[in-house]
């Protein structure tokens, strides 16, 4: 009788038990895993200067306005070609911070309607940021702020945390 | 087995990928030449040494912060590079990335942005071909 009683429960508290610790560690990741980019084309097509940035760190209105005007992209010329630009840009609106089913994290605090250009620019990075010393922007392999992955090894995967 | 089959297998892939490659190359170099004859009645063929004179020299008229090839693509042409933005640019030499230059278009469109940013402009065919005249050698 006993063990009728005591075989469920036991189960029941391991089961719990698993389920919290699988819940509190998707939690710990959540914030700091940003889907990378699948698309073959967008990967090598963004991917050749600079990490491929998840497309979940901007609004659907950067993409649109990056997209438009890639002969000024940060002060080089990345044009592609029509079509190349129109799929590239499919791929990150769809997947944008703000896309249907998408809330990024990493969009908190910014003033709706904003289109900012730069990931570095928008609050909840700026915040995420800023104990980072000044001389680490400037160290040599660092270089950039765009260059995640000199800090952040796994940015590749999605992966960024406090490496 | 399986070991030593796969082994064989990509020996033979290796193999059969040379010859495709040096024509892909060759290729480039008759089409470079064919522009550079049409642009200079005088053409007499592309100089490695004048490539790799372009590929190193410090050159005006670009950005700043870009003044030679060398600038990324690193002093080594046999070793990788790295972007502005901390990305590393494989090898150019094509003893190291034999398959680097195998896609014409893709080619042309890093020459176009390249020599823009390095020298302000895009580059002749001449300076082109020379260019890679010089990895080929490499």
């Amino acid at each position: 009788m006993t063990t009728n009683i005591i075989r469920p429960l036991a189960v029941g508290i391991a089961a719990l038990a698993v389920t919290a610790l699988l819940l509190g560690r998707a939690q710990a990741g959540d914030d700091e895993y940003y889907p990378p980019v699948t698309d073959k084309l967008t990967l090598q097509e963004c991917g050749s200067c600079h990490l491929a940035f998840p497309p979940s760190m901007l609004p659907g209105a950067s993409w649109k306005r990056m997209m438009g005007d890639l002969q000024n992209h940060f002060g080089d010329d990345a044009s592609v070609d029509a079509d190349t630009a129109a799929a590239i840009t499919r791929y990150l609106t769809l997947n944008a911070g703000d896309a249907p089913g998408h809330a990024s994290k990493l969009l908190r605090g910014m003033k709706p309607g904003e289109a900012p250009l730069r990931i570095t620019e928008l609050p909840k990075w700026a915040r995420e940021h800023r104990e980072v010393p000044k001389t680490d922007w400037t160290r040599k392999d660092v270089g950039s702020k765009a260059n995640c992955t000199a800090c952040h090894i796994d940015a590749a995967k999605g992966y960024f945390e406090d490496d | 087995m399986t070991r030593t089959c796969q082994a064989l297998v990509m020996l033979c892939a290796a193999g059969l990928h040379m010859p495709a490659f040096a024509g892909e190359g060759e290729d480039l170099i008759a089409r470079y030449t064919a522009e550079a004859r049409a642009a200079d009645p005088a053409f007499a063929g592309f100089s490695a040494a004048r490539g790799e004179a372009l590929h190193r020299s410090r050159h005006g008229g670009g950005k700043p912060d870009t003044p030679a090839c060398t600038s990324c693509h690193g002093e080594d042409a046999r070793t990788a590079g790295r972007t502005r933005a901390g990305k590393a640019i494989e090898p150019m030499a094509v003893s190291v990335s034999p398959t680097r230059y195998t896609d014409a278009a893709k080619v042309e469109k890093w020459f176009k942005r390249n020599c823009t940013e390095v020298l302000g402009r895009e580059c002749s065919a001449r300076e082109k071909g020379d260019w890679l005249a010089w990895m080929m050698k490499q």
